[in-house]
């Protein structure tokens, strides 16, 4: 089946190639692409970064008129939106849709309409940074991204610039059985800031995404970047952010995930620069029989740098999450600081969390914590909130909510804060899979 | 409100609490005073209800009804309050939100109807000020990051909200500066009514200058071993527990 999927996968990228006048800046991309995803194995339980998640969901698509997909109504979309006062832009299973999106600011433009210097922009840095990572650990469905890529959305924020709001990137996959490849490329100068945050959302139909985010934060700049996978349970999704932070660049990151048929995400994130700095925080949940897989790789190539990572998951029902961090330090990155951790509330006995931190430490001169837990929640907090008349249901709701919602209340973004935890108490009120039954509070009784 | 007769309670296997015995009635304030160890904590974690406070024997009404056939949350919602020694922290769950589960729990087995959230939110802040407490404390965690002055007036505010029969102050004082202990003293005295009785837990005599208690109790080895008024409490800070003890009582 995996050969049927890849065949079918390559020859859409060669119908693709031939029938549009492809632009040449995506030629070599494509064929590197194509070249890595034919020889790439297809995942499987013995392939160790897949150990724990299936691609079998993929299987609905080898027989599938992978035809593009129905633009869905603006009002309706609208509803699932929630970040304001800022740039948004729209894709519709893949393809831009300017009617339902802002005009575009200067420093942003797809690479199908980029100008000279944009198309310069581009041709220095796409598919380096995913390029720049070791040929072994190159990731099979970056390359297929790569070897789709028929178009894509470059933001560039020239030097000692900034954007003047966030660009909100909205990604919708609209019908069933469409598959969907979306390119970004994110490129921030010499001491340029800003803020981009990318929104998944489906409709309740099956469809696949790809979705790449090649990102290059450079000398001194600082990106904001928010990754929201935030589909429905039929959607299959694997995407990538692959970043290189250069001196003393500095990247803030947040992911949250729900699960679905099959989501993975991965963050290739490099520090190529001295004195960059990487803070970075992801939540996910999943429950029903939905699967989310995060696997995320800091590499420290040289020295100074520093990377924190916090994530949370909630797993219940018979959900299966994975949590894989690696820290890769390599034997220049002297001084390096490097802080992981992981903790999961397990809300059902059927429910699996993998968790896995992945340390390689070349050099001898650093600090690197790491820490993965299934954690319950707090007995005194429970006793706090009881002891103001709060019912233990209640009470145990609230904190495993706010088990996850302390990292939302760090985002500095108000709509975005309030959109998500909305999304979050959504997700609470449509059952008590997410609710962790642990610690049941014994009612006091007196004893002869 | 609160009758406890001959109450023998254990915590993690150590017995603290030894046949304690307590009147409380209708709108009166009552210190407790005693040594560390004493038991003054484990009598407001037990008349609470917290898990591994375990009663052995005696018997405790309040408001007529067998304390201990109530779970924690019914015993708040009856309008028992303890104001914590140490208030918890729980990021992720805003001030708000906490604020008003309690309130309209407490509302609700009052037989009143739950207050609007705007409602709730406009009382709220009335209430901050109340307690000199900048209304962006709402929007944060339970209590996350607050500073010890700031946690204990958080604890007064819930005071407020819930409006309890009976409130047990677990030495609200302590860590308190002469300023955050006036704004404690003042939501306390503005509390204070004809069906409102306070058991106030303290280890000094400078809070009783301000919270002025109708009864100063002393509580040594688990019981009660000396009940005076407010000159007891003046006595105490003069001349320590020692006496007390060498007398035997």
């Amino acid at each position: 089946m995996s050969q049927l999927f890849q065949q079918r996968a390559l020859t859409l990228a060669a119908q693709q190639a031939s029938a549009a006048a492809l632009s040449d800046l995506l030629q070599s991309l494509r064929l590197q692409g194509a070249q890595d995803f034919e020889r790439a194995t297809w995942p499987g339980r013995k392939h160790e970064h897949w150990k724990y998640t299936s691609v079998q969901p993929l299987k609905n698509f080898e027989q599938a008129d992978w035809a593009e997909g129905l633009y869905p109504d603006a009002a309706q979309l609208q509803s699932q939106l929630f970040v304001e006062n800022a740039t948004r832009l729209v894709f519709v299973d893949g393809r831009f849709n300017a009617a339902l999106s802002d005009e575009m600011p200067s420093g942003i433009s797809l690479f199908s309409s980029a100008d000279a210097a944009a198309r310069e922009v581009i041709a220095a840095n796409l598919g380096k940074v995913v390029g720049s990572v070791d040929p072994q650990r190159r990731n099979l469905f970056a390359a297929l991204n790569s070897a789709w890529t028929d178009d894509g959305l470059l933001i560039h924020v020239p030097r000692n610039t900034q954007l003047d709001k966030p660009v909100y990137l909205v990604a919708v996959s609209s019908s069933g059985l469409s598959v969907s490849n979306l390119r970004v490329l994110i490129v921030l100068e010499q001491g340029a800031s800003a803020e981009v945050i990318e929104h998944f959302i489906s409709a309740d139909q099956q469809s696949f995404v790809n979705a790449l985010t090649e990102i290059v934060v450079g000398d001194n700049a600082r990106l904001h970047h928010v990754r929201l996978n935030l589909e429905s349970e039929n959607v299959s999704h694997v995407g990538g952010v692959h970043a290189n932070l250069m001196r003393d660049a500095s990247l803030k990151a947040f992911a949250i995930a729900e699960g679905a048929a099959l989501k993975r995400i991965d963050y290739q994130l490099n520090h190529c620069g001295k004195g960059a700095s990487l803070d970075f925080d992801g939540v996910y949940l999943a429950r029903h029989e939905q699967q989310v897989d995060y696997h995320t790789c800091i590499e420290h190539r040289v020295p100074h740098c520093t990377s924190q990572q916090v994530f949370r998951g909630i797993v219940g029902d018979k959900a299966r999450a994975v949590f894989n961090g690696r820290i890769h330090i390599f034997e220049d990155a002297q001084k390096t600081l490097a802080e992981m951790s992981n903790r999961n509330l397990l809300t059902s006995n059927t429910a699996e969390i993998n968790t896995k931190p992945e340390l390689e430490i070349y050099a001898d001169d650093v600090k690197c914590a790491h820490g993965a837990t299934i954690t319950q929640l707090d007995e005194t907090a429970l006793y706090y909130l009881q002891s103001r008349g709060v019912s233990s249901e209640q009470a145990r709701m609230m904190l495993s909510f706010g088990f996850v919602n302390e990292l939302l209340m760090s985002l500095p973004q108000e709509s975005l804060r309030n959109g998500l935890e909305n999304w979050l108490r959504a997700r609470f009120s449509e059952d008590r899979s997410l609710v962790s039954d642990q610690g049941s509070g014994k009612v006091l009784t007196a004893g002869v | 409100m609160l009758e406890i007769r001959e109450l023998f309670a254990k915590v993690e296997g150590k017995q603290i609490l030894n046949g304690l015995s307590l009147n409380i009635g209708p709108g009166e304030v009552h210190a407790i005073m005693g040594p560390n160890g004493s038991g003054k904590s484990t009598l407001g974690n037990v008349l609470t209800g917290r898990e591994g406070y375990e009663v052995l024997s005696g018997d405790v009404k309040f408001k007529g009804k067998d304390l201990f056939e109530l779970d924690v949350e019914e015993r708040a919602r009856e309008g028992l309050f303890l104001a914590f020694q140490y208030p918890v922290e729980i990021p992720g769950v805003s001030n708000m939100e906490f604020l008003k589960a309690s309130v309209d729990a407490r509302r609700k087995h009052l037989g009143l109807p739950e207050l609007s959230s705007f409602d709730f939110m406009k009382l709220a802040r009335e209430t901050t000020q109340k307690v000199n407490l900048d209304p962006a404390f709402l929007k944060r965690g339970v209590n996350e990051g607050f500073s010890g002055g700031e946690k204990k007036r958080n604890e007064i505010l819930q005071m407020m909200l819930l409006e309890p029969s009976l409130c047990i102050l677990d030495e609200t004082d302590s860590g308190l500066d002469i300023d955050a202990l006036q704004v404690v003293a003042a939501g306390v005295n503005a509390m204070r009514s004809a069906d409102r009785s306070f058991i106030v837990v303290t280890h000094y005599q400078r809070l009783l200058d301000y919270i002025v208690p109708d009864y100063v109790h002393v509580l040594a080895g688990g019981k009660i071993v000396r009940t005076g008024d407010k000159e007891l409490a003046k006595e105490l800070e003069a001349r320590g527990y020692g006496w007390l003890e060498q007398e035997g009582v």
